[in-house]
Formats: C-alpha cells, sequence, structure tokens
C-alpha cells in the first residue's frame, strides 16, 4: 500500500489518540508539522476537569441508608426512593463523562483514561456513586502520568478495594482476590508468579480498608504483621511494597505496554516493537505520556497495516460521533441504551478483566445496530431494538422501553463549512476522508451517491453523504 | 415497524436492482448444500435471568429446615405439585407438573460449579462461558460449539440462534457468532435495505484487494447475516403458505401473550419450518427477588411453565416431541434463610431442568438439597453444571464436548 498522506496520518492520530476529528480540527492540523500536533495533543490534555455528580459529605451508602430505615428515620419508600438516587447518579456520573470525552480539550487524556478504566476495570458495586467518581477521577488524574502512582492510588480506591473483596482480607481470614487480580490482570500477567506469591502477598494486603466516606484506611488490627516471602525475598512486606515490587519486575511494563500497544495501535503485536517500547517504559520509571509520544512519533505507527486496524469500541463510536458533528442529546438516556445495547456501559464492565474488545464487539446484532446508528442520531429514526436485562433487580433503572426516537441538535453548520471548497464530483471523498479509515473504492462511491436526490441544496447533500458514510462498516474501524 | 415504513424512513432507500444481490444468492445456495452433519437433535436453553428461587420452585415440603429458615414465603406443603414423597413444584407450575405425569420432565438438583460467585452478571458469566470461576473466558459455549460444527465447512450462523435483539456470551465463537432473530420478518427488513444488500454486492465483486482483516471480517458478518436473515424468512414464510396461506399456521397451540410464550412461538415457528437450527437461546429476567418475592416468583414461574406447557403440546402435536430437549437454568439459587424483606438473597447451587427430548420417562434424577449441609449458609452443589454440558454436547447433539469444553466432564447419564 501506497504511504499515507499528511492529511491521513493526522486524521489517523486523531482517531487513535482521541476520539476522532472535527472537519476544522483536522483542516488546521494538517498544515502543522506532525510532531506539532502531537505535542499540543499533550498540551490541551495537562489540565483535568474532575466528574462531579456527588459531594462527599452528601453520600449515604446503602448500607447507611438500611441503618437509618432501621432505625426509623426513613420508611420505606424514601429508603427505595434515596437508594434509586444513588443508581440514578452512577448513571449521571456516566453521562457527565461521556460528554467531557465528546466535548473536552483533553481529548487524549480522557481516552487514555478509557484505556485504563478497561485495565483497573472496577464495577459499580451496591450503587454507590461516590466511590465511582473518586475512581474515575483517579485513573482521569493519573491517566498521562507515572505508571506506579496510578497503580498505587487505584489500589487505594474504595470502589477497588470493595470490588476485590479486600474488605473480607483479614489476618485471620486471608481473601485472595485483590492480590490475585493485581498480579494477574493489573501488573504481571497469568503466568508470571506462583500460588505461592498471592498466598503471601494477600497476607501483605490484609487490613487495606476503606471508610464509608470513601477514605481509604490502614487498619493495624487486622494486618497480618508476620513475615511473607514473595518472588523469593522475606520480610514483614505492606501492600506497598508488594506494589513496589511489582513495578520492579519489568515484565510489568512488558505486560501494560503490550495491553497499550494492542488497544492504541494494532490488536496483533508486532514483538520487537513492543519489546522496545517496554524497555523504554521501563527506564522512563513508567513514565506513561513518554511512552504514549513516543508511539504517536513513530513511523511505524502509521504504517498501513495499522490504519483501520481498529474496530471501535461502543464508547468510541458514540462518542466519536458525537465529536465529529458536534451533537448534543436532548435526553441523555438513550445513550446508555446506546452503551447496553452494544455491550459497554461505562462503570459497568461484565468482569474484572475488563471488555475484551476487537472481533468481540461485532456481531450480526451489533453490526446492524452500528450501521443504522447514524440514522437514530442524526434523523431520529424509530429505534425497535431492547437491550437484555442483566438480571440484577438494583439496574432495571438503566433499562430503557423500546419503540422511542432520539432527540438531537447537531452541529451541522460548523462540520459543512469544511467543505465549502470542495466541488459537487469532489465533495462525497472529501467528506469520507474525514470519516473513514481508507479512500472510497469506486463502486462505494457509486452506492452512496444513488442516497442522494437530485434537487437536494448543498448543505443536504452534505447531511445525506455523512449519514451514509457513517453507516459504512468502514465507518466502525479507525 | 413494516418494510415500507423501514425503506421510507431509512437513509438507504435505492435504485431496485441493488435488492437482489446475485452473490447472496450463490452464498446462501453453498450454504443450503453443505450444512454440517447434524443428528437432527434440538436443544432448547431457557436462561431464567436474575437468579430464581430453586427452593421454592421446587419444594423441599417435608423438610422442616426449609420451614423454619422461611417463615412468610415458604410454600405451604398442601399447595405443593408434588413430584415425589420429597418435593414438588411451586402451585404457580401446574402445566409443568402435568408435563411430569406424561413422562416429559428430568429434574436435576444441587447444580453448581466449585468457588460460587453470587454476582449476577459473573456468575452469569461462568454458566454461559462454562469457565471455572477464576478463569475469563470470552467465548461462550453455544458459540463454540458452534464453531466446531462448521469448522473446514461453510459459515452458518442460524445453526445457533438466539430468539432476542442483542446476543449473548454464550452464542459468541471465536471465528463465528449465532444469530439474533426476534421475528425472522423483521430482520428480513433490516437487512434488505438496498444499501446494506447492495453493501453486500460491490463487496464481493471487489476482487484481490488488499484490505485489513478487520474489513474483512465486517464484510463476512455482514454477508452471514444478509444471508441468514433470508434463509430463515424464506424458510418461515414459505412454510406457512404451504400449509394455509395464512403465516404462522404451522402453530396448532394457542401460546400466552407475553415474551417467554412469544419467543418460545417464535421458536416452535422456525423448528416447524425446517430451518437447520441446532441450538435455540432465549431469556426471562426478573427473578431477583430480594423483596417480597412471592407474588413476583409466582408471577414469572406461572408464566414459564404456561409458555412451556404450550411449547410441548406445540411439538407434540408436530410429533417434534422427541427431537427437542429444553433446559432451563438460572445463574444461582437463593439463600436458605429468607431476608427481612420477605425476599431472599444471593446464593449458589439451584435445579436444572431438561424437558422433553425423548429422555427416559419422568424423574427426579438426583437427591434433594440437604438443608442441614449447608456451606456458609448456601445449598452445597453435587453436580456441576458442566457435566450437564458435556451431556447434552456429547450424548443429545452429537458433538465434541471436550473441545468445546475445554476438558472432560463426565457426563449424567440422563440422555
Amino acid at each position: 500500500m501506497d504511504k499515507l498522506t499528511k492529511q491521513q496520518q493526522t486524521r489517523y492520530l486523531f482517531a487513535r489518540a482521541c476520539f476522532g476529528a472535527t472537519s476544522a480540527e483536522l483542516e488546521e492540523a494538517t498544515r502543522k508539522p506532525l510532531r506539532k500536533v502531537v505535542r499540543q495533543l499533550f498540551g490541551d490534555s495537562k489540565t483535568v476537569s474532575e466528574l462531579s455528580v456527588v459531594k462527599p459529605e452528601e453520600n449515604e451508602t446503602k448500607k447507611q441508608l438500611k441503618g437509618q430505615f432501621r432505625d426509623g428515620q426513613l420508611d420505606k419508600d424514601m429508603l427505595k426512593e434515596r437508594i434509586r438516587d444513588n443508581a440514578e447518579k452512577v448513571r449521571d456520573l456516566n453521562l457527565q463523562w461521556l460528554d467531557q470525552m465528546a466535548t473536552s480539550k483533553a481529548a487524549l487524556r480522557e481516552k487514555m483514561a478509557l484505556f485504563w478504566h478497561g485495565h483497573f476495570a472496577c464495577r459499580a458495586q451496591g450503587r454507590n456513586p461516590l466511590f465511582m467518581q473518586q475512581y474515575a477521577n483517579t485513573i482521569r488524574q493519573n491517566a498521562l502520568g507515572k505508571l506506579g502512582d496510578l497503580l498505587m492510588a487505584v489500589s487505594k480506591e474504595p470502589a477497588m478495594l470493595q470490588f476485590l473483596n479486600n474488605q473480607q482480607n483479614r489476618r485471620n481470614a486471608p481473601n485472595e482476590n485483590f492480590a490475585r487480580e493485581v498480579m494477574e490482570l493489573f501488573t504481571l500477567g497469568r503466568g508470571n508468579y506462583s500460588e505461592h506469591d498471592i498466598k503471601e502477598a494477600a497476607r501483605a494486603f490484609t487490613g487495606w480498608q476503606f471508610t464509608p466516606e470513601g477514605q481509604f484506611v490502614f487498619r493495624e488490627r487486622i494486618h497480618d504483621e508476620g513475615d511473607k516471602t514473595i518472588f523469593g525475598k522475606t520480610g514483614a512486606f505492606k501492600g506497598e511494597d508488594i506494589i513496589a515490587m511489582l513495578l520492579e519486575n519489568k515484565q510489568t511494563a512488558r505486560f501494560i505496554t503490550s495491553k497499550i500497544y494492542r488497544f492504541f495501535v494494532n490488536e496483533t503485536e508486532d514483538k520487537k516493537q513492543v519489546d522496545a517500547l517496554a524497555e523504554q517504559f521501563y527506564k522512563s520509571g513508567y513514565d506513561i505520556s513518554d511512552l504514549m509520544e513516543t508511539i504517536f512519533l513513530a513511523d511505524w505507527f502509521y504504517d498501513a497495516k495499522n490504519v483501520g486496524a481498529h474496530i471501535k469500541s461502543p464508547v468510541e463510536l458514540l462518542v466519536g460521533l458525537r465529536h465529529t458533528l458536534g451533537v448534543q442529546f436532548d435526553q441523555p438516556q438513550p445513550q446508555i441504551f446506546v452503551q447496553r445495547t452494544l455491550g459497554q456501559l461505562l462503570f459497568y464492565p461484565p468482569n474484572v478483566a475488563g471488555w475484551p474488545g476487537g472481533k468481540n464487539w461485532i456481531d450480526s446484532s451489533s453490526l446492524l445496530f452500528r450501521m443504522q446508528l447514524p440514522n437514530y442520531i442524526l434523523k431520529a429514526t424509530e429505534v425497535t431494538v431492547q437491550p437484555k436485562e442483566d438480571g440484577d433487580v438494583n439496574t432495571q433503572l438503566l433499562a430503557r422501553k423500546g419503540n422511542a426516537k432520539f432527540r438531537t441538535t447537531v452541529n451541522w453548520a460548523d462540520f459543512e463549512n469544511a467543505f465549502t471548497k470542495s466541488s459537487d464530483t469532489e465533495l462525497i471523498d472529501s467528506i469520507a476522508t474525514v470519516l473513514l479509515p481508507f479512500p472510497l473504492r469506486p463502486d462505494q462511491r457509486t452506492l452512496l451517491e444513488s442516497q442522494t436526490k437530485s434537487g437536494q441544496t448543498r448543505p443536504e447533500r452534505i447531511q445525506t453523504l455523512t449519514a451514509a458514510l457513517m453507516s459504512l462498516p468502514e465507518y466502525q474501524l479507525t | 415497524m413494516n418494510r415500507r415504513n423501514f425503506i421510507k424512513q431509512s437513509a438507504f432507500t435505492t435504485a431496485g436492482t441493488m435488492l437482489i444481490p446475485h452473490f447472496l444468492k450463490a452464498y446462501e445456495s453453498q450454504m443450503l448444500g453443505k450444512g454440517p452433519a447434524s443428528n437432527g437433535k434440538i436443544l432448547v436453553v431457557v436462561q431464567l435471568s436474575g437468579g430464581n428461587d430453586g427452593l421454592n420452585t421446587v419444594v423441599p415440603y417435608r423438610n422442616d429446615i426449609y420451614y423454619r429458615e422461611r417463615p412468610t414465603i415458604a410454600i405451604k406443603p398442601e399447595k405443593v405439585l408434588q413430584l415425589n414423597d420429597e418435593i414438588g413444584l411451586h402451585p404457580a407450575m401446574g402445566p409443568l407438573k402435568a408435563l411430569y405425569d406424561e413422562g416429559l420432565l428430568t429434574v436435576i438438583n444441587n447444580v453448581g460449579y466449585p468457588n460460587p460467585d453470587r454476582s449476577h452478571f459473573r456468575s452469569m458469566d461462568i454458566w454461559q462461558t462454562a469457565s471455572d470461576s477464576d478463569k475469563y473466558v470470552n467465548t461462550g459455549w453455544v458459540g463454540r460449539y458452534l464453531d466446531a460444527s462448521c469448522a473446514g465447512k461453510a459459515q452458518q450462523p442460524f445453526r445457533t440462534i438466539e430468539v432476542d435483539d442483542t446476543l449473548s456470551l454464550a452464542m459468541k465463537g471465536s471465528s463465528l457468532n449465532g444469530l439474533a432473530v426476534v421475528d425472522p420478518k423483521k430482520l428480513y427488513n433490516q437487512t434488505r435495505s438496498g444499501f446494506v444488500t447492495g453493501l453486500g454486492k460491490e463487496k464481493a465483486a471487489d476482487k484481490g484487494m488488499h484490505e485489513p482483516e478487520s474489513v474483512a471480517y465486517l464484510y463476512k458478518t455482514l454477508a452471514e447475516t444478509v444471508s441468514s436473515a433470508d434463509y430463515v424468512y424464506d424458510k418461515v414464510s414459505r412454510t406457512s403458505r404451504a400449509v394455509s396461506g395464512a403465516p404462522s399456521s404451522t402453530l396448532l397451540t394457542t401460546y400466552p401473550n407475553h415474551e417467554l410464550g412469544n419467543r418460545l412461538k417464535t421458536v416452535s415457528q422456525l423448528i416447524q419450518s425446517g430451518v437447520e437450527t441446532s441450538v435455540y437461546y432465549v431469556s426471562i429476567s426478573g427473578f431477583d427477588t430480594h423483596i417480597n418475592q412471592p407474588g413476583q416468583q409466582e408471577r414469572l414461574l406461572g408464566q414459564y411453565a404456561e409458555a412451556v406447557g404450550a411449547f410441548m403440546t406445540d411439538l407434540k402435536t408436530a410429533g417434534r416431541q422427541n427431537d427437542v430437549l429444553l433446559m432451563t437454568f438460572s445463574e444461582f439459587g437463593r439463600r436458605v434463610k429468607q431476608n427481612a424483606s420477605n425476599g431472599t438473597d444471593h446464593g449458589t447451587a439451584n435445579n436444572v431442568f431438561l424437558i422433553g427430548g425423548g429422555l427416559p420417562s419422568r424423574r427426579v434424577l438426583n437427591e434433594a438439597p440437604n438443608l442441614a449441609k449447608l456451606t456458609d449458609g448456601d445449598l452445597t452443589y453435587s453436580v456441576d453444571f458442566r457435566q450437564i454440558y458435556a451431556t447434552l454436547l456429547h450424548d443429545y447433539l452429537g458433538a465434541d464436548d471436550v473441545a468445546i469444553l475445554g476438558r472432560k466432564f463426565d457426563g449424567i447419564k440422563f440422555v
């Protein structure tokens, strides 16, 4: 395949490092050297705005609410309503984060945080919005910093300690879940530690607990102070010591780099490239920004074989569509519906291993729904699909009844602006270069042109072509 | 939405020529010619989502511990539909009792797995992937059955059908996924837009061009979906016309008008139209009964029994009762002790029902739950659910259970 044009390179960079580009962003960036564009992406991600749906002092856990019910402070209906409020706040948190992804300048940070959400997968438990809010902000704040800081912070998050049962990990009754997942899924990967290491590490993590207010606490009384032997070293280790040992192990750099490569570059990993990146990542003291910059500036990143190789996750698809066309939902709820139907609901990963990704996103029904999605969002076409309920009575309010339409506002004016210079015959290819990873084939062009009607105004024509281009299977790829 | 509305609303109204995809016709006839060998047996899986309370479904009506631990929600002995002198069915399950009396129902008690997980999504994952509880697997057991039965042959997603809008993990294989169909006509209409078929057509004409595997995968999935939708709809509409000219007239039984009733009706329709599908998957939810369990569970079990009763009657009339085996499970049972809200919380082992399929007559396969010997207040499992899968795959469907489940599980003699 030929080398990519400058515009293709830029489009691809925005698609992978962010959630795609608007036509204006693309036009502006294409005029600059790639190095400068990359630097600007990092610059734009310097700051982070906190997600906020609940103040710490307002939060009441389900347990506390049930206590108040027993004490007679709440009646049954009030209890039900408060528990429901909590679940709704987790939903609001989801939507707030989605808005940040779609509209914030710090798109690289949000994309990286989405990656970490799948890596340090954690699921909303007990409908506690405060814990999920803290967890989300922790991965967003540390998304581009040092892995050591991120790993330590996320491991001490109440949401994570709760999800991985460390509250039940006590001196006389160890629970190994937390220690196992920290090694298997967060740092080393399966096969790079022994069962003995897990048993001993679990002892080191005893006492890592949290308060109902969402504070990490180390409870000495339930910590096992005895000597532990882990990775051949013996000492009275605590949790922090285990995290340090895991970072010392180069396998952690290899494991994480490989996962980043598969998410940002190609599902099929190039061993030589990953080895070199892992080496550098380790030497840099696990500097995430440094690693990502190296990837985005590497020549091989722009190899034709990587372009279009990534299947968008449902969140990438939805956020990307919103970003490119400046879409606002009149009512945000349908965005939960889309996530549920396509199998990626923020704060509800399927398990601690996160979303499997890649081809797993696509089957007959999800592909048809994805191809129809632009019509739902841009043309308010009737939606007749219903997602499955997940069995949990507490998440039912995330469900939505079928047979409705999405109402949205689309910023067509800005999108159309970029095409004022394109002639009528060039128009379709100009839009395609903004939206798709590959140029259109002649037969595709014919099929798409057949969607337009004679007598359409230019804006109408652009809108018809855009919706049709976004419905192509190729739009599922970056 | 009917076809005309769909096309009107869709952006993809297009010239009539696009509506006849030649390559898809070729693809389809190729598929129909070389189907994988099948022994003609059909498995229907019914999933009760939310963790059905098995103790109030198959009731140990002579057990004092049961009545002691459930003072307000236990089913009274005189109401129970007795299966033997230890256990009986919930009173709302009359049609199921009738199936038992006909010799069509097998009950397996104490089904579970080692180190049970009490979260819905995780436990459902484990049942759907057939993995150990500490491993994460991205393919489902029915999906892997599909992989195995289509290996080296034409790709036929419709060999396993889920009657739903979206596909469960159970139905996802590593190279093939099952097909999700709620209504064959609706799916057919969705794939008949000129745009979708046009894409399939132009892609087929495009030869030898370099493209990433991801593009090929999307177009392959699309082509399989279009041709499967076409095949299924064609079969269904042809049979309904042949019988009397009116749609759905293959069905000789009246089905209850609720979701499960409608979905089992669709399954029957597909079976009777001769669609070559070996496994159907259907689910019904609402079993997460933490509060006020009695009324809710009664309603759901009533719907279940009614729908299954109608389904089996329908198959009997059509002479297909012995070819179709219906299995019902839930991701976990519930705690033995009721909670303070007239409900039950998440537990572990549960019962599994097998209905029809030409199984030996009328039985309760193993011992009733031992309420005196609990594990952390929960029932102790004695049958690994994967033993049931292994038996269904090997003895019933004639498939390679070890390849599909990843290892050998001891079969149970129920086939």
